[in-house]
């Protein structure tokens, strides 16, 4: 019982106890605050691109690409595995903007609307036709004329307080797309190996949240593309994204696709092209975009790494206070002694000290983290209309908010961590106190 | 006084501290019986090993060599658990520097050894008698009104009272003193005094140690040491 009562007063009376929290406090607010950002930031460009490119992608670098993928879509709809398949052609252009005088790289991107938007979230990405992304190619002001979708950053649309100024409609804006196009044998196609050129109206802006793929991707009929970027007898594509059906886990499906695409393989053998096949691979989406993911996989890790520095940095902060505070309780402690308590019990004492240290700061930190965080975008927003100060630019990141949704286990394992921390700091000091044998803290101590 | 049972016998007892480089033999062979209900002061010059002695007999601290026998039992034979029950239940100490506990109300020092010796749930039980014994004694020490301040807002005469609270909280056999009046100017080191003659008189076993031959005088027996022996 003692215990208790001298617990609480140390913590309400002693001001080093209060450093002590403040510390484990700042800590475990930094903490919440930057993995809850990193983690939604992470976690949220990981969905972007998952939802980009479906479940899983049978597809080649090879800028030739792969014939019979008809074939093998009407294999993968008769498995059962997929609710959706999106051939896709992708290739490299110029993109001119008529009127204007400057000509840039694009990606190109060949596809199917209807069955692109049952593979991926496409259909979520367009501006103008989300409501009706089977339409997404085809102009406003011209509904027959061949339409281009363009990524929201591929041409400057204009920004307020970073974000961009879309306008009730598309820009009435024509544009030439040139391409050269590759032959089965991945030779240029034609005499002189002349470029193709086609014209588009903008029909529609795409914003995926990917900022490589809105700064410079441009959507386009997948004949369209199969035309300029792709010569010979049989049609070719780059990739077929799959969407599989709700029972299908990502992984497992992706093995079965793999399986099947190996004696699809086989049955092909010996067709026109068929070598074209060889350069194939089956990757869920992860493995796919594994280049991109993986950086900011490592980033995440090497925060983790950081906060663990952090946590030995409030190990030792605490291990010099409760230092402080044991010297400076010499004497109580032999008055505890003097009076019957054990070892043990001057060893729990100074550990629940710790415990309480460490739940209290870490409470508080995380209390401060979330009222921090469910302000976080109204504090942006009021440094950029104070001071023109903005920490978190939409056209960059391509969130629209930043990530303030606190994971009660995030929040559970920092807590955890603090606590352990805390009494990791004071194991050292508590044990030296509860070894101190009470004469040599009595003796001859004055009050 | 001699027909009454010994209840706390030291036979032997030698004690050494290093002072750096160099061995000091505090004491060289310390025998000493006490009886219940005596009250006995030991004298001697600073440094002869009083203090020592007192921490010895109420288990703060080993001897190199002999025994302390509390009513038959070897404290120094026990285990580490049998001892800290013996200066929880048998024995009570009063230091000349008080040693209350800053963080504690008078109240709550005085209830110090009873919430030591219980649990939680062993405290809850019995916390009502508790605090009516602590607050009888506080009653008897003059203190009553004193129950809810802090150590530090008491006078020296005050705080010694309390620690003599503190010490009979368990009902001891045996009240342990280290020159409790040392900090104490003469008219309120004689009303400490006075109290111990009234537990005295009540039937407490006492041993006080003192330089002052005249606070000796108060009890009824006295013992020197002197030369690391007790005579």
């Amino acid at each position: 019982m003692y215990k208790l009562i001298l617990i609480a007063r140390y913590l309400l009376k002693r001001r080093i106890t209060h450093f002590a929290i403040a510390a484990v406090a700042l800590c475990v607010f930094i903490v919440v605050v930057v993995m809850t950002v990193m983690s939604g930031l992470v976690g949220e460009f990981k969905q972007k691109n998952h939802d980009f490119f479906g479940d899983c992608v049978v597809g080649t670098d090879s800028l030739v690409g792969f014939p019979y993928y008809q074939e093998f879509m009407d294999v993968l709809e008769q498995s059962g595995l997929a609710v959706g398949t999106s051939p896709v052609v992708r290739n490299y252009g110029l993109l001119k903007v008529v009127n204007y005088e400057a000509r840039r790289p694009v990606e190109i991107m060949g596809i199917d609307p209807v069955r692109h938007i049952r593979t991926t979230d496409f259909g979520r990405t367009l501006h103008y036709r989300a409501g009706q992304p089977e339409k997404a190619f085809q102009p406003v002001y011209d509904p027959n004329a061949l339409g281009i979708v363009w990524g929201a950053d591929v041409f400057d649309l204009g920004e307020s307080y970073g974000r961009r100024l879309y306008g009730d409609r598309p820009r009435q804006l024509s544009a030439t797309l040139t391409c050269f196009p590759l032959t089965a044998r991945g030779a240029l196609a034609g005499i002189g190996g002349k470029p193709n050129t086609q014209g588009f109206y903008l029909s529609d802006l795409s914003l995926s949240g990917i900022a490589r793929v809105d700064d410079s991707l441009v959507y386009i009929p997948l004949e369209q593309a199969q035309l300029l970027c792709m010569s010979g007898s049989e049609k070719r594509v780059s990739a077929i994204y799959i969407r599989f059906a709700p029972h299908v886990g990502v992984s497992e499906g992706t093995d079965r696709v793999a399986e099947l695409w190996r004696q699809f393989k086989q049955a092909q053998a010996g067709a026109l092209n068929s070598n074209l096949l060889d350069t194939v691979k089956v990757q869920d989406w992860k493995g796919y975009r594994r280049a991109v993911i993986a950086p900011m996989e490592k980033e995440q890790t090497l925060l983790g790494l950081m906060f663990v520095l952090v946590g030995v940095t409030t190990v030792f902060i605490v291990f010099v206070v409760f230092y402080m505070i044991v010297t400076n309780k010499r004497r109580d402690i032999g008055i505890l002694k003097s009076v019957g308590a054990s070892n043990l019990s001057v060893l729990a004492l100074f550990s629940g000290f710790a415990f309480n240290v460490g739940l209290i700061g870490s409470c508080t930190g995380t209390l401060l983290g979330w009222l921090f965080l469910a302000r976080i975008n109204r504090i942006e927003q009021w440094l950029y209309e104070h001071f023109g100060w903005q920490l978190w630019d939409r056209t960059i990141y391509a969130i629209g908010e930043i990530p303030s949704r606190i994971e009660p286990q995030v929040i559970a394992t920092v807590i955890c961590s603090a606590i352990a921390a805390c009494m990791m700091g004071a194991l050292v000091p508590s044990y030296l106190a509860a070894r101190l044998r009470p004469v040599e803290t009595l003796h001859a101590v004055r009050t | 006084m001699s027909q009454l049972p010994v209840i706390l016998r030291a036979e032997n007892i030698h004690k050494s501290f290093r002072m750096g480089a160099t061995r000091v033999n505090v004491l060289k062979g310390v025998d000493l019986a006490v009886h219940e209900g005596e009250f006995i002061a030991i004298v001697g010059a600073s440094g002869s090993g009083k203090s020592t002695l007192l921490h010895i007999l109420g288990g703060l601290d080993r001897p190199d060599k002999g025994t302390i026998h509390f009513n038959g039992r070897d404290l120094h034979r026990v285990r580490a658990r049998e001892l800290n029950r013996f200066r929880n239940e048998r024995v009570g100490f009063v230091f000349q520097f008080y040693h209350l506990l800053d963080e504690l109300t008078v109240l709550e020092n005085v209830l110090l050894p009873a919430m030591v010796s219980r649990s939680v749930a062993g405290w809850l039980a019995g916390r009502r008698k508790a605090r009516q014994r602590a607050e009888r004694l506080l009653d008897q020490l003059g203190l009553r009104e004193r129950a809810g301040h802090k150590p530090y807002q008491l006078s020296g005469g005050e705080r010694q009272r309390v620690a003599i609270g503190r010490a009979l909280m368990n009902e001891p056999k045996l009240l342990l003193a280290d020159e409790p009046t040392g900090n104490l100017d003469s008219a309120t080191g004689n009303g400490i005094l006075t109290v111990f003659e009234t537990l005295h008189g009540a039937g407490q076993t006492i041993v006080l140690v003192t330089h002052d031959e005249r606070i000796a005088r108060r009890a009824q027996r006295i013992v020197t040491l002197a030369d690391g022996r007790a005579r």
